[in-house]
């Protein structure tokens, strides 16, 4: 673990990087109409502007010749400060967070530049950059913080950013539903961190990133496990891994830059962000590791194979982010040896997942905002740039050489086969098959929307428009463009020479190299090949005739059971959701019963003996007179008793 | 002559007197038996008195009178306002103050 030393120079200036998209997000948010006219560019220069602090911090952090000095503590002030309880707000400039800076900021500052155009005839344009630079402004302190609770702060931020934005087209109801339904089950998530923030407390007395993980020994192995696991819960709930992964696909109702920057890139891997920082916890523990490689081995088969079902355009993708970030998942869950795998297939993911989003944003933008992909067909002639932008992401997610998504995905499968035992085989083997299927989904998507006969030619949108499909503005496609170069380079220049694992080992720890039961070669090799053959099976399906417009509903099982998300909210709702209804009934029975019965009954048996005894008001004078009469007598007979006995 | 007998006499006044309190119906009836309650007691003060020879007795027996006399002044007045409204001095018809 490296300590952190004091930040100077320009890094003592990277409380920019938070203020200068809150700026942003507070002016649009309190300006209103004011700001119509020029919302969108405050927007994006303040990203901009970010971008710009954080490339130059990033370059002065290189130049730092001793990689012990590239973990900085940049302290702002005390944040918290209750009895045994101090938090103070700090940054922590390290590696690992300027990686996440500079991704951030990078592929946010192209995501807003695409908003531009993609949003150009939305009502409250500003509002929608207002809520972006809000996101932003959370990422980056959740990756910043230099505690567990300004991460938690930022998590939560991030976790508002969200369901504001997938809640946008807020008058469509499964829009709104959808942003519940993401809100809620991230609620389920953010328990387990809390309750993990909750245990170092009270062990330790600190939740800072740097005591936290110098005295890790000081926890029983039982705390370290429960940790680990609740930490994973929490990194389950934002990564959409299983068994909370079901909002993640629905949260596709958002406009696509969000679904590109924040359920793609950024936002979704904040899971995986938080089991690499932890990972001096995770070190000690090989069960909580086991569990969350199983969590992305489970996840990353579910994703795809779901996603070889969906006939929405963007659900696909979402399934397919699924289980992108469960080999992420899978690839932190291995330890020393994936640590910085995860990050990196994190990073190259970040690039062409964002790109085929916005690709898909691009065609939907042309056609109508129509998203069921058995209504397109042989749009690469109309749409030449989306096209071929959309190819390269396409072969850097299917993992073909030399695109950015073969070195990353390629190295976590092939550490995947480092484990001992049964290990190795099982995860391995899933890792690969997960590829096979990756690369049969998406050439599925891939024939369906820009290749073979155009289906749309006939048809009519659900406002009654005819289909136009025609290519996007420059301010849409050059983002495209840029994401496509860096699908294109980016595995290979992060990989070679071991780059970034070099760049993170002081975040992270030295990268161990292990030889699994299947060597690294070999594994390569595999990969490809099943990519190919996952490809060639979806062309042979796929690729001949004219697909039915209207998708078939007499279909085999798997088929039917991925439609239905693999039954994966049926589950839910049967396990918690039926359960909690049945509580809930028996509470409001047991309250209306029980306690309002108690309650009302006293009042009913006070009232009623009331009603009797006040019969002895008679209103005849010469009976109350008796009765003090026979009073006093009592009396004087019970004094005379007392005299003389 | 022994202050025994001013006792007894005392005595069978206030039940002469509470007897008819409770027996009568006609207010101004029950309201001499009060007087005579009343009155008996004071015949019992004055008859204590003098057995301890000390005027504490006879000086209370005034304060009753005193009182006696100012309660008949607002009971009389009571029960003419009650006649005059009612045309009937029974106390058990005014019984409207009940459950």
């Amino acid at each position: 673990m490296t300590e952190p030393v004091a930040a100077s120079g320009i890094a003592s200036l990277a409380w920019l990087l938070l203020a200068l998209p809150a700026f942003g997000a507070a002016v649009l948010l309190v300006g209103g109409k004011r700001t119509d006219k020029w919302g969108h560019l405050l927007g994006c220069a303040t990203i901009l502007g970010a971008f710009g602090y954080g490339l130059a911090l990033f370059f002065s952090t290189v130049g730092i010749e001793n990689p012990e000095q590239r973990v900085q503590n940049l302290h702002l002030f005390d944040w918290v400060h209750i009895n045994a309880l101090t938090v103070d707000f700090g940054l922590r400039l390290d590696p690992l967070s300027l990686t996440f800076v500079l991704l951030i900021t990078g592929v946010g500052s192209l995501i807003h530049i695409y908003s531009i155009g993609y949003m150009a005839h939305e009502e409250g344009r500003r509002k929608f950059f207002a809520y972006l630079n809000l996101f932003v402004a959370a990422m980056l302190l959740l990756v910043l913080g230099n505690g567990f609770v300004t991460l938690y702060f930022g998590w939560e931020g991030v976790g508002l950013a969200s369901y504001l934005l997938i809640g946008w087209y807020q008058y469509k109801p499964e829009a709104a539903s959808a942003a519940k339904k993401a809100f809620l089950m991230n609620r389920v998530g953010d328990l387990g961190l809390a309750i993990a923030i909750f245990l170092m407390f009270n062990r330790l007395g600190t939740t800072q990133y740097t005591e936290v993980f110098s005295r890790v020994k000081e926890f029983s192995s039982a705390e370290i496990l429960a940790i680990t696991l609740l930490l994973l819960l929490g990194a389950c709930g934002k990564s959409g891994q299983f068994p909370l992964q079901a909002w993640l696909p629905d949260a596709m109702a958002g406009p696509t830059p969000v679904s590109a920057l924040i359920h793609a890139a950024t936002m979704v891997t904040a899971g995986v962000y938080l089991i690499a920082r932890s990972h001096p916890i995770y070190d000690l523990s090989a069960d909580g590791r086991l569990v969350v490689m199983i969590i992305g081995g489970v996840t990353l088969l579910i994703g795809c194979i779901i996603g070889c079902a969906y006939d929405d355009f963007k659900k696909v993708l979402a399934y397919s982010t699924v289980s992108q970030i469960g080999y992420m998942i899978l690839a932190v869950g291995l330890g020393p040896v994936g640590y910085a795998l995860g990050i990196m297939h994190l990073l190259t993911h970040g690039f062409f997942k964002a790109g085929l989003f916005l690709g898909a944003g691009s065609v939907m933008h042309g056609m109508n905002d129509e998203g069921n992909i058995r209504r397109m067909g042989g749009l690469a002639k109309y749409l030449p740039i989306t096209f071929v932008t959309w190819t390269l992401g396409y072969l850097a997610l299917i993992g073909i050489p030399p695109f950015a998504g073969y070195f990353s995905k390629d190295a976590i499968i092939a550490a995947a086969f480092t484990g001992e035992g049964w290990r190795g085989y099982v995860f391995g083997g899933v890792a690969l098959l997960g590829a096979g299927l990756t690369a049969f989904y998406m050439t599925r998507l891939l024939i369906l929307v820009f290749l073979g006969q155009p289906r749309w030619k006939e048809l009519k949108s659900d406002d009654g428009r005819e289909y136009h499909p025609h290519e996007s503005p420059l301010t849409m496609t050059i983002p495209m463009i840029i994401l496509a170069v860096g699908s294109v380079g980016g595995g290979w220049f992060l990989s070679s020479g071991g780059r970034l694992s070099g760049w993170l080992e002081p975040s992270l720890g030295e990268l161990k190299e292990e030889h699994g039961v299947l060597s690294h070669g070999m594994v390569g090799i595999l990969t490809v090949v099943l990519a190919v053959l996952g490809a060639a099976i979806a062309f042979l399906l796929f690729g001949r005739g004219t697909q039915p417009v209207e998708r078939p509903e007499r279909v085999s099982f798997p088929v039917r059971a991925a439609r239905a998300d693999l039954y994966g909210n049926a589950l839910n709702e049967a396990l918690f959701a039926r359960p909690g209804t049945w509580l809930t009934r028996a509470l409001v029975f047991l309250d209306l019963k029980g306690v309002d019965g108690l309650v009302n009954g006293t009042a009913a048996l006070l009232g009623g003996s009331s009603g009797r005894l006040r019969r002895l008001q008679t209103g005849f004078v010469r009976s109350y007179a008796l009765s003090m009469l026979l009073g006093s007598i009592f009396v004087l007979g019970a004094l005379l008793v007392v005299r003389f006995s | 002559m022994t202050p025994t007998y001013y006792l007894l006499l005392s005595a069978l006044l206030f039940s002469i007197g509470a007897v008819g309190v409770l027996v009568r119906r006609n207010a101004i009836v029950v309201f001499m038996c009060v007087e005579l309650m009343l009155n008996a007691v004071n015949l019992s003060l004055v008859t204590f008195a003098r057995i301890n020879g000390s005027l504490d007795g006879q000086v209370m027996a005034f304060f009753v009178m005193v009182v006696a006399a100012a309660e008949v002044v607002v009971g009389l007045a009571i029960i003419m306002s009650i006649f005059r409204t009612r045309r009937s001095a029974s106390v058990d018809d005014s019984n409207l103050l009940k459950y």
